[in-house]
């Protein structure tokens, strides 16, 4: 079983919708949505919601107010500032315990908060594994992790061939859970000197943790100079650039259908995209 | 006065508003620019400023002095993070995990863990122009953009125009970049996606009792429905900028879009004339 990751460093180069493409393209596989936080993949699949759980993680110091005597030693220590006045503010406590710990009269207890949900649903290209962080809730790596194991689980289980997960923007916390132990992340790009200089630092952080990485230049007409630039960039770095793929509203308007776009379209977009599937494909098989 | 600029969804003109409200008022206020994206800044880009003080940004995370080291594990125990581990007369740390939090070095009952600077990343400040610039810029490999996030907003001049650049999503990263703005732009485009994250990001301003109001970007791509949300909101349209290949051009040349098309800074200063009147803030220098 091979688990492909989409990233792009940048958001809004195209992540998604090239996702939505590939699941509606691909053979046994399951789908996973590690952007918890502006998840939209639910959008292209349509799905109906099989197994739905509560992720309860982290937690928030909280003060009982008949105990507490004021002296002030949690607010101190408190790294985050997260105390004033004698009472936790929930959005600014990281929940690592400190203050419960050396509170003199033991007026503090963490408990545990729900941070968000994640969902098992049937779609019409298969499995999917979705979550939605809660508002303003940290942790986002962990319940990214949480549904890469139930993809996989699942993947096990149903003899699937193919994990297809759709990535968060960015470098940090979920990105680097969303890339531990990946079988190739493949790196959707756009011909801007933020989308060149977005994927130069994704792809640092592919090689830092040994991930083998591929490029799409997508959008790739609107800049041929900065797309020629990409190129260069990539062959000097040795990696590989699988597609070009076209802007097309045709994207756009496929979003708006709730399809994705090589259903929806046989130009030129789709037909780049469904040649960079069955290239994918191969290499991942080969 | 801190303006930020979120969006939920990645890709949508955050940078494109902010560098380009800089632009406009820069010469009737004191204007500070902060990126705040600290996982993929872009807005160097843009403004291309003049760096001339760069700081690394370090959190504390634990050094253990085995000699002092009786292997008791309490550290390990307190700690909510799994940064470290005792295992039989074996400390082991995890800076990439720590936060930072300094409970376990407090709680060492043998005084044997001191804290040692681990670098995550840096802040660069200058000028750009008239423009105080500064940003942050997590390094390659590193999860945790908070902590560079608040050495970034640390920089922060509140007798000037503030402008934060925050990074898409609504998880910590947002959280920290937004909160104790006094308004906040939320950038978004008429797209089901565009849309999806836009309500993620409105409950996320609206917990942090942020006010906010919209920039509608390509405008005239997907559907009305975003407009029907925010009419249903109450939440205003401040300013539209119609889709438009010759600014998708400019934008990846890394030209602003007022610098492009000047005829767009009367919209920016119309932007943020009503942006004060939300905020009926007296104290800018003007």
């Amino acid at each position: 079983m091979k688990e492909l990751l989409i990233l792009s460093g940048k958001g809004g180069t195209g992540k998604t919708s090239i996702v939505g493409s590939f699941a509606s393209i691909a053979q046994n596989k399951i789908m996973a949505d590690c952007d918890v936080d502006a998840a939209d993949l639910h959008l292209l699949l349509a799905p109906s919601v099989r197994e739905k759980n509560e992720f309860l993680s982290g937690q928030v110091a909280v003060i009982d107010e008949d105990k507490c005597i004021e002296c002030g030693l949690c607010q101190d220590e408190c790294r985050f500032d997260a105390i004033s006045n004698y009472r936790v503010d929930p959005i600014s406590c990281e929940g690592c315990g400190f203050c419960s710990h050396i509170c003199p009269v033991e007026a503090i207890t963490m408990n545990e908060c729900k941070a968000g949900e994640w969902f098992i649903s049937d779609s019409k290209y298969g499995l999917l594994v979705h979550a939605r962080l809660g508002v303003a809730q940290e942790n986002s790596g962990k319940l990214v992790a949480l549904v890469r194991q139930q993809a996989k689980e699942l993947a096990e289980k149903n003899g699937l061939d193919y994990i297809i997960s759709d990535g968060p923007p960015g470098i940090g916390c979920p990105v680097i859970s969303s890339l531990s132990g990946v079988s190739l992340a493949l790196i959707v790009t756009e011909p801007t000197l933020s989308g060149i200089h977005d994927m130069e630092r994704v792809l640092g952080v592919c090689q830092h943790f040994g991930v083998p990485a591929m490029v799409c230049i997508n959008k790739c007409d609107i800049n041929d100079e900065n797309t020629q630039a990409i190129q260069d960039y990539c062959r000097e770095k040795g990696v590989e650039v699988a597609a070009k793929v076209p802007f097309d509203n045709a994207v756009t308007e496929a979003m708006v259908k709730g399809i994705s776009v090589v259903e929806y379209t046989d130009s030129k977009v789709a037909r780049e995209i469904k040649s960079l599937w069955k290239y994918i494909d191969r290499k991942l098989q080969g | 006065m801190i303006i930020s600029v979120a969006s939920g969804k990645g890709g949508t003109g955050k940078t494109l508003v902010s560098t380009s409200l800089a632009l406009s008022i820069k010469d009737k206020y004191n204007v500070q620019y902060l990126d705040c994206d600290v996982e993929e800044p872009n807005g160097h880009i843009f403004l291309k400023p003049d760096i001339t003080r760069s700081e690394e940004v370090a959190i504390p995370v634990p050094g253990i002095d085995e000699e002092k080291c009786t292997y008791c594990g309490k550290c390990a125990e307190v700690c909510a993070y799994n940064a470290i581990a005792v295992v039989k007369e074996h400390v082991l740390t995890f800076p990439e995990l720590c936060h930072g939090c300094g409970a376990c070095s407090y709680l060492c009952p043998e005084k044997a863990i001191s804290e040692v600077p681990h670098v995550i990343g840096v802040t660069e400040t200058g000028r750009a122009d008239s423009i105080d610039f500064g940003h942050g810029k997590l390094s390659i490999g590193q999860a945790m953009a908070p902590p560079v996030i608040r050495k970034v907003k640390g920089l922060a001049d509140t007798e000037k125009v503030v402008i934060i650049d925050a990074s898409p999503g609504t998880s910590c990263p947002v959280v920290e970049a937004i909160k104790e703005s006094d308004f906040c732009l939320l950038v978004t485009e008429p797209t089901p996606f565009g849309l999806n994250d836009l309500v993620l990001a409105v409950e996320t301003v609206r917990q942090l009792n942020i006010p906010c109001g919209i920039v509608l970007n390509r405008a005239g791509v997907g559907d009305g429905k975003t407009e029907e949300y925010c009419r249903k909101e109450n939440i205003p349209v401040l300013m539209t900028i119609p889709l438009d290949t010759a600014i998708a051009g400019l934008y990846s040349r890394g030209i602003s879009l007022v610098e492009g098309m000047p005829h767009y800074k009367n919209g920016f200063i119309g932007l943020f004339d009503k942006i004060k009147e939300v905020v009926n803030e007296g104290t800018i220098n003007s």
